[in-house]
């Protein structure tokens, strides 16, 4: 008896901690009690998988002892030296996995000491004892099975759902005993939203109008006008274009210039046309294969096609041929699937049930495009490679309308289009272009989906089919993860890019299921799914942090607070250009080439190519949003990599956010920055106010919300200081204001101008300026 | 047990620390932040090491690494062989090529005609390494020097080349060494980055350099490689704007400071905290790297030293200098890359004017380490992505040949850093084609300096995306016998 409760309570305190250390790795938070029971995909695949499955998981070439452990068939049988049972449910002691994982024998303990892999904790083993006193059950991985729509939970505090996401939360709040936070302030909550839902932020009059707005509706009205700006497609698609690492060059080491922007351009057009979500994908992938195909269609499956792409004299075609068809996979499988699967280029996957068979049928999808692994040199480059789209004036004007071209030359981009006569496939040995083996036929990854060729054909289009399906378990969660990741800073399953087996956790697996199915029953509705969120109270929470919730919670798990997250690179800049008035509005087109420093380009070249020389844009072209810079992919573009933009040379689901002294360094000293503090100071200096308003009006534009009396006595202190010190040093005052190509207003003081100017400037350098709080 | 590490978990703990570190300070206290003597006091940022490394007690501290962009041939440089002078013209024997993959620059070559170096050779210092009249200095520098004759790499083209060197994979987007180095190991010196890169570029035939090869790749972005330019910047966006002076500069950072500290008060966020030491750090930088890379007061015994060369910023020499300069005061890794060694045509003349450019100022760096005493702790290596081939690539006249891209056997040298000086490790055939003792691949090359460094290769990992990822991937084998 005795016995019992200290195992139980052992247990019980091992799944708490194990819970916690899922998902962070301080604090002390209390069990869920939906969890209270071990599972093996909450509890011990993860141990499994991270210990185990290395040498005893799904590669069959890297197999030890013949013993798999992510099967029970495998862990139930007799091992093959005849010395028992790797695992024999309900019995621990006998079994030879927890006697190997408890012993401090080096030559017989799991894992091996020259594996690198680390013992198991006590919390460890201890769920590995429960889990099998229990009868060691085994489950599908979570999701490879197809999300079903629970229950709401129950809530005790029934007034604060807003809709069926707070319930969820709110539900595991209340398990970790957390109220939820207060609604955040209504300037701080509409500049969420405005950036959230457009990348910019909130104008004056909308600050003005917000709070003015005492009616019920005033949230969701705001919602509803900002979704329904230009602006909001624009602001999907950043995230979709490190998806698929869209760029102006071709990389590699000449970098030519290339032409995929007009596909760019249909990704803003269909974020704001609310395509569903299906379609979106089955264009992309597939959209040259639809019956009686249009050009639009086409074009959507650049999706494919934006990866880098050689012009290196001397290569072997095939190698290359190859590597772009990789990248194909990687870009399918991580962006649309949320799996990790290069590991299978070379051998079967080390923990999915992925064999390398597997991977190359997924491969071999992609592998029937007409496109060759090299075109020529630099020296005969064109700005897209076979197949091309050809886009005409004409065709512009007429159905394909928002593609921004101004002048009347023809585009070229690099699309996909099938060969008549079906290229085989090979599994390549260690995934080497030049070692084929088996020859494969095309099929989807059967652990996450059976792909039925009665259903399914065997091409691109019915692997666009097969990954839209409403039973595929992966398509929808993936994608609703990533949206959320966009509005909170982080995916209910943080990696973003592996909802494999060593991938993390969901921390509310009932919520994520539930969106994925109601995002497919409403027919795969962006908007919708855009609009649940922001409507949420969960998301309209305060982000204060109260010290005893960031104790326990400090990465905010629970989401009992609003998220605090900095801007991501584009929207720093067009912050600055929207709050000074110099944001050029228009969308879409060639991309843009704004300040940059001297010589970047120049110093990284091979000398060849229209790309050597960095030939910097004039007049409006200067004011461009931060998506339409030109990305040069061996250079690009510093002030986005400084602020964690994607390099844009492979598929990138999830950016890292970092806070770093170059960033200092670029708000301070960037052009950019400076000229727009120049122009905003100039602006307000020729308006008829008292220079406290002119203060506190720039303070609105930038920061988006009142100052406080003590940063106004601050702010104001600053200004009189430095205006004291341009009077004494005029020559001073017309050096600082001599920035940027913005033409100046003659009208105004420059003694006072420098000093407004530096306020502003100082402005922009606050933490919260690119912060959403 | 070895430390784990997670991404997640490193970041978190980073974090926190920082925030509990400037927590405590008040905005008013920031100004005492600021540190007079700023590199006697620039130690290292204890936030920025993990616990556990490095693995066990280094050789070596910090890195130069010349790179030499586009891939010297080694067959005019150190790896002699009269063979080729013999047979100058004849067909390169089947059995010698082995069914070794060519470019496509030189496979629908009809013939491949041995072309022997028309430059001379001599042997130098106690191990009597073959040094090339091309590199006197270097040749001067003998016995410092360890000889790796038997490098070979997997690509056969400059960009998955290059890549393969710089991060371990042909393929983009993996950190980079120096970024591994500075994820490991931390920065000395809380004043400059950890990892810097400097780029200069000579006449010969130019292969271009990427940001990729100094990638933080999935590590936080603080590991990234910072580029210092010759322009008016020597990081980007470090100079204040005309009419900003430091006082001025000092005032609004104060200013600054105390709005982000209201900010901090309002939300308890730690992520402010810290923003609030970058913005000091980055005034830290301002003062520390200009001075750094002032070449105008160096000793005329120094400019000696590396050549008049040294003093024109950008080239080759000035960036050998800076080197040692960062290197000296703490930063964790240098990489140079000098472009225009691709000599597929021309050679003879190209590889003048590239050896004018490298040779006495790789050769000044080594000796000013050594008579700084630093030579011990500083690991310096020099070499390119792959070999060149010995047959002619175009015609092969009396005076002239091109080498194509060869990856099967090309030599390194390294210096310092707990490397045996004055050997030479590793042999090839004796058409230079094939290696025929010690091979050594890019794999054990980085395990041996991650080695040199205090870094067990197969145990710094990062996991990311659900996979643990190495610079070495899945191989590598320390060269033991090289190692001091």
């Amino acid at each position: 008896m005795l016995r019992r409760i200290l195992l139980a309570s052992i247990g019980l305190l091992a799944l708490g901690v194990m819970i916690v250390s899922c998902f962070q790795k301080n604090g002390t938070l209390k069990t869920s009690t939906d969890l209270e029971e071990v599972s093996y995909n909450f509890h011990i695949r993860p141990i499994l998988s991270d210990k185990c499955f290395a040498c005893h998981g799904p590669d069959a070439q890297k197999r030890e002892a013949g013993l798999r452990l992510d099967v029970a068939e495998g862990a139930y049988s007799k091992l093959k030296d005849g010395n028992g049972f790797a695992i024999v449910p309900g019995s621990p002691e006998q079994s030879e996995v927890f006697k190997r994982i408890t012993s401090l024998d080096p030559e017989y303990q799991m894992p091996t000491p020259g594996s690198h892999l680390g013992l198991l904790n006590e919390d460890e083993i201890a769920l590995m004892r429960e889990w099998i006193e229990k009868g060691a059950k085994y489950e599908n991985h979570w999701a490879f099975t197809a999300p079903k729509q629970g229950k709401l939970p129950e809530v005790s505090d029934t007034d604060w759902p807003k809709n069926e996401i707070d319930y969820f939360v709110l539900a595991k709040m209340e398990e970790q005993g957390f109220a939820p936070s207060a609604t955040a302030q209504k300037a701080y909550l509409l500049k969420r939203l405005s950036f959230d839902l457009n990348g910019l932020p909130p104008s004056l009059a909308l600050q003005q109008q917000f709070e003015k707005d005492d009616s019920g509706s005033a949230y969701e009205k705001i919602v509803d006008a900002l979704i329904s700006k230009a602006a909001f497609g624009e602001k999907m698609s950043v995230r979709w274009l490190d998806i698929a690492r869209y760029a102006d060059s071709y990389g590699y080491q000449d970098d030519e210039i290339r032409t995929q922007w007009p596909w760019r351009d249909w990704v803003i057009k269909a974020f704001n046309e609310n395509m569903p979500y299906d379609k979106f994908v089955t264009w992309q992938l597939a959209g040259d294969m639809l019956p009686n195909a249009n050009k639009e269609q086409v074009l959507a499956t650049a999706f494919l096609r934006n990866h880098k792409y050689t012009e290196e004299g001397g290569v072997i075609p095939e190698e290359y041929r190859i590597e772009y068809n990789l990248d194909k996979t990687k870009t399918y499988s991580s962006g649309l699937l949320g799996l990790t699967v290069e590991c299978a280029q070379c051998h079967d996957h080390k923990y999915d049930p992925i064999s390398q068979e597997d991977y190359y049928r997924m491969f071999a999808f992609f592998n029937n495009s007409k496109e060759k692994g090299f075109e020529g040199d630099v020296s005969q480059s064109v700005p897209a490679k076979t197949p091309i789209l050809t886009i005409t004036k004409a065709e512009i004007e007429d159905k394909l309308r928002f593609i921004n071209h101004a002048d009347t030359s023809r585009l070229l981009v690099s699309v996909m289009g099938e060969n008549e006569t079906l290229r085989p496939t090979h599994i390549l040995d260690r995934g080497v272009y030049d070692a084929p083996g088996k020859v494969v036929t095309a099929k989807a990854l059967k652990a996450v989906m059976k792909f039925d060729t009665t259903r399914y054909a065997q091409n691109r289009l019915g692997l666009a089919q097969w990954t839209v399906s409403k039973e595929n378990p992966l398509t929808a969660r993936v994608f609703v993860n990533q949206i959320w990741q966009e509005f909170f800073g982080k995916g209910i399953v943080k990696s973003t890019g592996d909802f494999g087996m060593q991938g993390d956790l969901p921390s509310h697996p009932a919520l994520l299921d539930w969106l994925a199915v109601d995002f497919m029953n409403h027919g795969w509705d962006m908007k919708r799914l855009v609009k649940q969120i922001v409507m949420s109270a969960t998301y309209r929470q305060s982000a204060v942090a109260d010290p005893k919730k960031t104790e326990k919670d400090p990465d905010n798990i629970y989401l009992s607070r609003g998220s605090r997250v900095r801007l991501p690179a584009e929207f720093i800049r067009d912050a600055v250009l929207a709050s000074s008035g110099l944001l050029n509005q228009k969308i879409g087109g060639f991309s843009v080439k704004p300040y940059q420093p001297k010589g970047l380009w120049e110093s990284a070249t091979s000398g060849r190519g229209v790309l050597a020389t960095y030939i910097q844009d004039k007049g409006d072209q200067l004011y461009r949003r931060g998506m339409y810079t030109f990305i040069k992919l061996t250079v690009p573009p510093p002030t986005m990599i400084i602020f964690d933009g994607s390099n844009r040379d492979q598929c990138e689901v999830q950016r890292t956010n970092t806070n770093t002294p170059l960033q200092a360094l670029v708000m301070l000293n960037d052009p950019t920055v400076l000229e727009a503090s120049r122009v905003m100071a100039e602006h307000m200096m020729l308006k008829n106010s008292k220079v406290e308003e002119k203060i506190r009006e720039s303070f609105q534009r930038i920061v988006c919300r009142q100052p406080t009396e003590k940063e106004m006595t601050l702010l104001l202190t600053y200004y009189k200081e430095e205006a004291s010190y341009f009077a004494k040093n005029k020559k001073g005052a017309e050096q600082v204001l001599a920035v940027g190509e913005y033409p100046h207003q003659a009208k105004v003081k420059q003694e006072e101008t420098a000093a407004m100017m530096r306020v502003i400037n100082m402005l922009y350098n606050m933490e919260e300026t690119i912060t959403k709080s | 047990m070895e430390k784990q590490i997670f991404d997640f978990g490193m970041n978190t703990n980073r974090r926190h620390f920082l925030s509990k570190l400037s927590m405590g300070l008040g905005s008013a206290a920031l100004g005492s932040m600021l540190i007079p003597d700023i590199f006697k006091g620039g130690e290292a940022d204890p936030s920025e090491i993990i616990a556990g490394l490095p693995h066990f007690a280094p050789k070596a501290k910090r890195i130069i690494y010349l790179f030499q962009n586009g891939a010297p041939s080694q067959l005019d440089l150190f790896d002699y062989k009269p063979m080729l002078n013999k047979m100058h013209g004849e067909d390169l024997p089947e059995s010698i090529r082995g069914g070794q993959r060519l470019t496509g620059m030189t496979a629908n070559q009809a013939k491949f005609p041995l072309a022997g170096s028309m430059f001379n050779f001599k042997q130098y210092g106690k191990s009597g390494a073959w040094i090339s009249e091309l590199l006197p200095y270097t040749a001067g520098i003998a016995d410092d020097l360890c000889f790796i004759k038997s490098m070979h790499t997997e690509a056969i083209n400059h960009d998955p080349a290059l890549t393969f060197f710089q991060t371990g994979a042909q393929v983009g987007n993996r950190p980079s060494m120096g970024a591994w180095l500075s994820y490991g190991l931390g920065s000395e010196n809380k004043n400059l980055p950890g990892f810097c890169v400097l780029l200069s570029r000579g006449k010969g035939n130019g292969q271009g350099v990427y940001s990729k090869l100094w990638t933080n790749g999935f590590l936080d972005s603080v590991h990234q490689g910072v580029q210092f330019s010759s322009g008016e910047n020597p990081v980007l966006y470090l100079g204040d704007p005309e009419g900003m002076d430091r006082q001025q500069r000092r005032k609004m950072l104060d200013k600054l400071a105390e709005l982000n500290q209201g900010t901090l008060d309002e939300f308890g966020d730690p992520e402010i905290a810290t923003k609030i030491q970058q913005y000091e750090m980055a005034y830290r930088m301002q003062t520390a790297v200009p001075e750094i890379t002032d070449m105008s007061k160096e000793p005329e015994s120094i400019v000696k030293l590396y050549g008049p060369e040294c003093l024109v910023p950008g080239t080759y020499a000035a960036n050998c200098l800076l080197a040692r300069k960062l290197s000296e005061q703490g930063v964790r890794f240098i990489q140079l890359y000098h472009q225009g060694w691709d000599s597929h045509g021309g050679l003879p003349n190209e590889i003048r004017g590239q050896c004018m450019d490298a040779d006495q100022a790789s050769a000044a760096l080594v000796t000013d380490l050594k008579q700084r005493g630093l030579l011990d702790e500083t690991l310096v290596i020099w070499g390119g992505e792959f070999g060149r081939t010995n047959y002619c690539q175009g015609t092969l006249t009396k005076d002239n040949y091109g080498r194509d891209h060869h990856p099967r056997a090309f030599t390194v040298w390294m210096a310092g850093g707990g490397i045996k000086p004055g050997i030479v490790y590793g042999e090839t055939d004796d058409f230079g084609y094939n290696i025929v003792k010690d091979p050594v691949h890019v794999h054990d090359f980085h395990a041996t300096i991650m080695n040199q460094m205090g870094l067990d290769h197969e145990k710094l990992v990062f996991k990311h995306q659900g996979r643990r990822y190495r610079l070495t991937d899945v191989a590598g084998k320390i060269v033991k016998d090289i190692i001091a």
